[in-house]
């Protein structure tokens, strides 16, 4: 099961950049097409003919196990990942679309990978079409990215401990100004720590977009994060 | 976007029409609801009490009790009655909402009006449609709404429920129950095959070699595994599924010798629950707020209609993106079109819409599971962003929490609707 609670601060318009709190569709499905014709079609085919070829047909393939298609000679290194539990969400497919080999290091596909990750999205929004509609199968694979982290209660509860969250603030001082002052990086403090929890792990689970900060997020734990939430918050 | 000033003082309707404002300022705006159900009722009540006055809410629904369809299975497999499934508008019109118990029977958009069949003009600034479904009458060869009365749907709560439950009942020993399944899109994905479970159930009390057939369209339903783990353990040898490629998808009835013919073959069936596709409420079409599949386009942000930027759809009438047909999803957008509405009318302020939707089934007692989702909308539709769903191998324990978790969950959100 996914803990799936949204925070009740939808309404938040303080995050900067979060605007109307509007899902982010998964990329313009008639381009992705038009990709998946030049990068795919060789090997993969989908729609009502479908059927396992190079590669195998791709309907139904978001929430399917990888390696599961029925009769298709797989490569041992995805057979045995599906059975580890290796799922088809937007989230795996976008990885092994983009380098194949690094996510199942022997897997028979051979292909280079798509680094676009517009182009990449195009793609998936194409493919997502050939899986199950949420409208008639409630449980199906999502069909667009959240707008505001899936964060659970108790991540939110978190307690941060300011003196930890000093400690760790060094890291955040080289860019963000100690007094708060927006000189082309912007201030962080006094924030509220809840909008400030709510922005780290926009940051850690990829919904907001910046590089630097996206790495910065996934190194800190939910503990971590909360600390400097509470230093923040504080600092004078 | 209108704001009071625009919109109050437009067309003084002719003769006949309720409260025509025609000065700034001197008649609250008016918000009328057509359809007390699961969407309209919370639409009506969360328009009167958040407005705290500020609204004239009128609501149009011709039945005195609503019957609440989810929940209506577990009264064919004996665990409620129907009464406690029949729900009031005493808690609506405390709330300060003018109800009327009538059908609407006409819509003029231009002039702004709802007609009533006892004839009476309402007229509105923002209009709520929320009729639910409507049955395409020629979707099952053989089948017309006359037919329902020998094969009844029972996909819409009351009456049709307590013939088919009668009819489960006045089976012979050995006899056989049949069901035509809905092509998607329907009302509450996994209803049918609750509906099922609810009468296998019982049959395995009172009828343990009565058999049930299923001749669905579709080759996947919601919860399917869990379903099929569930009649294995439960009702093993009892239920058969005809799918799609074995003549599901092509099947005829007979009412006058109760006879069902598939892929040619005709067989004798005993009860015959027949489900057909499905379309939005007629008062919907009547609107002209529906397209040529259907369903009534929605702004996903706020369910207003494409075509009328004063007119609402919720509900199962709504072509909905990834939301299922059910009554939490009426539920939850409804308050998202009450909230867009108040900001309109009164200046409230208006948040982003999330919207949201479990389901729970019961498989057999203390034996429930259920699926949900988050929604949020995009440019385009409202769009599935999340989900959870039971699964196979839970022990008792949380089968039978899930199944308590359902009543506490129907408690709730009847209050929340009807107060």
């Amino acid at each position: 099961m996914r803990a799936a609670v949204i925070s009740a601060l939808a309404a938040l318009s303080c995050l900067a950049g979060a605007s109307a709190a509007r899902a982010d569709a998964i990329g313009d499905p008639v381009n992705g097409g038009k990709i998946y014709d030049r990068e795919c079609a060789r090997c993969h085919m989908v729609g009502p003919e479908a059927k396992d070829r190079i590669g195998p047909a791709l309907n139904g393939i978001f929430g399917r196990r990888a390696a599961a298609s029925e009769g298709f000679a797989y490569s041992k290194s995805i057979t045995r990942m599906g059975n580890d539990g290796l799922t088809w969400t937007l989230e795996t497919l976008d990885a092994y679309v983009e380098n194949p080999k690094a996510l199942v290091s022997g897997t028979r596909m051979n292909y280079r990978g798509l680094r676009d990750a517009a182009a990449r999205g195009d793609v998936l929004a194409y493919l997502r079409e050939y899986s199950d509609k949420p409208q008639n199968i409630p449980e199906a694979e999502p069909t667009a990215r959240p707008s505001m982290p899936a964060l659970s209660p108790e991540v939110l509860a978190l307690k941060g401990d300011r003196d930890w969250g000093e400690y760790l603030s060094a890291e955040c001082l080289t860019c963000h100004k100690r007094d708060g002052a927006d000189e082309g990086i912007p201030g962080i403090v006094q924030w509220p720590e809840e909008d400030f929890v709510i922005a780290m792990h926009a940051y850690k689970q990829g919904l907001r977009p910046h590089p630097v900060m996206q790495m910065m997020a996934a190194r800190l734990s939910n503990e971590e994060i909360a600390a400097l939430a509470a230093y923040f918050a504080t600092i004078d | 976007m209108l704001n009071r000033r625009t919109f109050l003082g437009t067309t003084i309707a002719a003769g006949g029409v309720l409260a025509a404002p025609a000065l700034m300022g001197q008649a609250k705006p008016r918000v009328v609801v057509i359809g007390g159900g699961a969407g309209g009722a919370t639409a009506a009540r969360y328009l009167a009490k958040d407005a705290a006055g500020a609204l004239d809410v009128t609501l149009i629904e011709a039945n005195p009790t609503y019957t609440t369809c989810f929940f209506s299975n577990l009264y064919i497999g004996g665990f409620r009655t129907l009464e406690s499934l029949e729900h009031g508008y005493g808690g609506i019109a405390a709330a300060g909402v003018n109800v009327i118990h009538d059908l609407a029977t006409g819509v003029d958009r231009a002039a702004r009006t709802v007609t009533l069949a006892g004839g009476q003009v309402v007229a509105y600034d923002r209009l709520v449609l929320s009729p639910g479904i409507d049955f395409r009458d020629d979707a099952v060869p053989g089948w017309s709404l006359e037919a329902a009365e020998i094969m009844p749907h029972a996909y819409k709560a009351g009456p049709q429920t307590s013939l088919l439950r009668a009819q489960i009942e006045a089976m012979p020993q050995g006899g056989l129950y049949a069901m035509v399944a809905p092509p998607n899109p329907y009302r509450c994905p996994p209803g049918p095959y609750e509906r099922i479970s609810m009468v296998a159930h019982v049959l395995k009390q009172s009828n343990p070699t009565a058999k049930i057939l299923v001749l669905d369209p579709k080759d996947k339903f919601s919860k399917q595994t869990l379903f099929e783990e569930g009649w294995l353990r439960h009702y093993d040898g009892m239920i058969e599924v005809v799918g799609p490629d074995f003549g599901g998808a092509a099947v005829e009835v007979r009412p006058a010798t109760m006879e069902v013919v598939v892929d040619g073959t005709a067989q004798k069936v005993d009860v015959c629950n027949v489900i057909p596709a499905q379309m939005a409420g007629k008062i919907a079409q009547i609107a002209g707020v529906t397209d040529d599949k259907g369903w009534a386009p929605v702004d996903p942000a706020n369910m207003k209609s494409k075509m009328d930027e004063n007119v609402y759809v919720l509900g199962d009438s709504s072509a909905q993106g990834d939301m299922p047909k059910s009554g939490y999803s009426a539920n939850s957008q409804a308050k998202v079109a009450a909230l867009s509405i108040r900001g309109e009318l009164t200046g409230a302020k208006v948040f982003p819409a999330k919207y949201s939707n479990t389901c729970w089934s019961l498989i057999a007692p203390d034996d429930g599971v259920k699926v949900g989702a988050a929604y949020e909308p995009t440019p385009e539709k409202i769009a599935s962003v999340s989900n959870f769903i039971s699964q196979t191998g839970e022990d008792a324990a949380l089968r039978k929490a899930t199944y308590e978790e359902s009543l506490g969950w129907y408690a709730g959100i009847t209050a929340d609707m009807f107060g």
